[in-house]
């Protein structure tokens, strides 16, 4: 079994067919979404139609943020994410806003946990982007693997002998060995919004029989998406993965 | 952590672990006992390595498994053992691998010191085998006598990847203090200071190795406590000719450019490192060279002083770019040296050394023999030819100790460039395409043709542009 590990796709359509055609190719059999399907991109609803035909064959999908904030009639609490909210809640229809409402934000499936943000009081979207924030999700996870996203960028923590959380910058493409006697906290990266002056889409792979964790990198027509985003009328600033 | 306690190390005799028949204990380290073992058709013989559980340090023992079984698999080539299997870490923890037939360069310090020749000869074999791994992306970080091989063919090969580093994967052992047991007079500085994962700290405890051979005796002794092993920080060892009059100027310098405390002031790659340890002759000397006793007591005393009231840092920058710092040859023509192709080839080669701020050149000429002549001629000759080689270079501009000159005689020019670059260590050779006067000539037939296609390593063939044909109507 080869879990492919999808992350903030954030309306972008054309990432998002390039890293199902990506994880498709290298052998994926089983999807996790860990949130964040829609805000800043131009295609929401087709996102989350995608997603929920993947939930319907068995893949399994968390509720992030900005799922949240769509869903309900609050303001964003980022600042930045205020415009994208208010269209995306116009370009969604009520059926698509009661199903991202529906999500769970945390599921846990034998030894994975699927977080969008920390598995510790995953519904404040704290950030893991130090040790001690990665040991604290990893705390609350109580399993071997916890899988997130909500960061933009890449990342795995891993436990030291000593019960400390330690973080290490993946590699794209290489396989990492991640034996399940330690605990591990990966951010699998953005499949819509990269943000590592990268615009190519991010993702993982995960072989649970080989206990092996790959991050990938996937290039795509990121031009297409950010002129979508520009005839949308979204706001420039959101144009992370094309700068 | 799994709750599961693995089961004891002790294996018995005609015990069938997996696949694996167990045969006799070959070496029972402090880390993990070695064991022989048969059934799987390899082709080579194998070892079985299973991490001792009831050491001082389980979790230690464990950990060095951990980092091994990680990083082995992933490793190619000559020098390192061939993985084959390892075992589930929570059942039954074990990694199966080649044994390497030769002799361990442990077993040869009884003979120290050295001829100046065979510390070379090994030293640059060690050389070959670590920038082989720096390549790969991974640092030994535990070089010692106990963990290099000798092949019979004089290959080293390297063992032990317990404690060693992969830029692809997550370090278990960062923020750890742990040292192995006979490691602490190998150990650099830096890493004393907790940083992991820079080549050059491999390349100091290279130095530590030569020293050895060539004196027979340890730099920096055998330090039992952490001040004692701290002294390598500020300390000058004494230099190895004041032990050995055997060591020449050039070997000191290459000893002790390894042992330079700061890793920026050491050399900054294996491969730089084989190929001076090849070419004594060519060694740039410096200070280090003429050394006949370490650092007068003030020296010392202020170093001393400076690493006990600052607190010492380890170093921000850790070398991690592998390929920054390429070996280049160019193969130029000293026979005709009025050669269209000569400033063209000079500019290339120009072109590609701006692009490393670190590269060695290396400058080789293959010439004839030359028919019967007395000795006195062809030295008078060989000469003649390195000395045009050093023109060639003049306007290049380059420090003495980038550069080396070499005047190969050979009757198949094609040949001996590709093996002298096989053997340097080369990264890229830069030479001419055939003349255009020479188009008749089949380009198959060409050295740049025979060098392309037989060279281990990259080949940028340099050819004088053409001038373009234009169409004159009639």
């Amino acid at each position: 079994m080869l879990l492919a590990l999808l992350a903030d796709l954030h309306g972008n359509l054309e990432a998002l067919h390039a890293c199902l055609k990506h994880a498709r190719d290298s052998g994926a059999t089983k999807y996790a979404f860990l949130g964040d399907f829609v805000g800043y991109g131009a295609d929401p609803a087709a996102v989350v139609e995608i997603v929920q035909d993947h939930v319907a064959r068995g893949a399994i999908a968390v509720q992030g943020n900005h799922d949240a904030w769509v869903a309900q009639s609050g303001r964003a609490i980022s600042p930045g994410a205020q415009d994208s909210i208010l269209w995306t809640r116009e370009a969604l229809s009520r059926d698509a806003k009661a199903w991202l409402s529906s999500l769970p934000l945390c599921l846990r499936e034998e030894a994975v946990c699927f977080v969008h943000a920390s598995a510790s009081t995953p519904e404040r979207w704290d950030y893991i982007e130090d040790p001690a924030a990665a040991k604290q999700s990893a705390d609350a996870a109580g399993v071997p693997w916890t899988f997130s996203g909500h960061v933009h960028r890449q990342m795995l923590f891993f436990e030291t002998p000593a019960g400390k959380m330690s973080s290490f910058s993946p590699v794209p493409g290489s396989a990492v060995p991640v034996r399940r006697n330690r605990r591990w906290v990966a951010i699998v990266g953005s499949a819509g919004q990269p943000r590592e002056r990268n615009p190519a889409a991010a993702y993982a792979l995960f072989d649970p029989e080989r206990e092996t964790l790959t991050f990938q990198r996937v290039p795509y027509d990121h031009l297409k998406a950010a002129q979508k985003i520009r005839a949308a009328g979204l706001p420039d600033l959101l144009l992370w993965s094309s700068r | 952590m799994s709750d599961r306690r693995p089961v004891t190390e002790r294996r018995m005799p005609g015990e069938l672990i997996d696949d694996f028949l167990v045969w006799e204990v070959l070496h029972p380290g402090a880390q993990g006992v070695v064991y022989r073992v048969t059934g799987r058709d390899t082709g080579f013989p194998l070892l079985m390595k299973v991490p001792r559980f009831q050491s001082a340090d389980p979790a230690e023992s464990l950990l060095n498994y951990e980092t091994e079984a990680m990083i082995l698999p992933v490793l190619s080539g000559p020098h390192v053992p061939r993985f084959v299997a390892a075992g589930d870490i929570r059942r039954l923890p074990y990694l199966v691998f080649e044994q390497i037939k030769g002799q361990s360069l442990e077993s040869q310090l009884v003979r120290c010191p050295l001829s100046a020749v065979e510390v070379s000869t090994i030293g640059a074999a060690i050389a070959d085998a670590l920038h082989s791994l720096h390549r790969q992306d991974a640092v030994h970080c535990d070089l010692k006598p106990d963990n290099v091989i000798l092949r019979p063919t004089g290959e080293a090969v390297l063992i032990d990847f317990g404690l060693a580093w992969h830029a692809r994967f997550p370090d278990m052992l960062a923020e750890e203090q742990w040292f192995a047991a006979g490691s602490a007079p190998y150990l650099s500085p830096e890493q004393l200071l907790g940083v992991r994962g820079d080549p050059r700290s491999d390349l100091f405890s290279l130095g530590v190795i030569l020293y050895e051979l060539a004196t027979g005796e340890l730099p920096f002794g055998m330090p039992a406590s952490k001040g004692g092993l701290r002294q390598r920080l500020w300390m000058d060892p004494d230099p190895p000719s004041l032990l050995s009059p055997e060591v020449r100027p050039g070997l000191q310098e290459i000893i002790l450019r390894c042992l330079e405390p700061q890793p920026e002031h050491r050399y900054q790659s294996a491969a730089h490192v084989a190929f001076d340890l090849r070419h004594p002759d060519q060694v740039q000397l410096t200070s280090r060279a003429f050394k006949k006793e370490p650092a007068g007591f003030f020296t010392q005393t202020r170093r001393w002083w400076k690493a006990q009231v600052s607190p010492i840092r380890p170093p921000t920058r850790v070398k991690r770019d592998f390929d920054a710092v390429p070996v280049v040859m160019v193969a130029v023509d000293t026979t005709h040296a009025d050669d269209e192709r000569q400033p063209v080839i000079q500019r290339a080669t120009r072109q590609v050394l701006s692009l490393s701020d670190e590269f060695r050149l290396v400058c080789v000429s293959v010439v004839k023999a030359a028919p019967l002549g007395s000795d006195d001629t062809a030295t008078a000759e060989h000469l003649d030819h390195l000395v045009r080689l050093r023109d060639w270079t003049a306007p290049l501009g380059l420090p003495a100790q980038r550069l080396s000159l070499h005047v190969i005689v050979a009757a198949d020019p094609s040949a001996a460039l590709v093996e002298f670059a096989r053997q340097n260590n080369v990264d890229l050779i830069v030479l001419g395409a055939p003349r255009p006067t020479q188009q008749a000539l089949a380009w198959w037939r060409s050295v740049a043709s025979s060098v392309t296609a037989n060279a281990h390593c990259s080949v940028h063939v340099v050819r004088v542009p053409e001038p373009r044909q234009v169409a004159v109507p009639a």
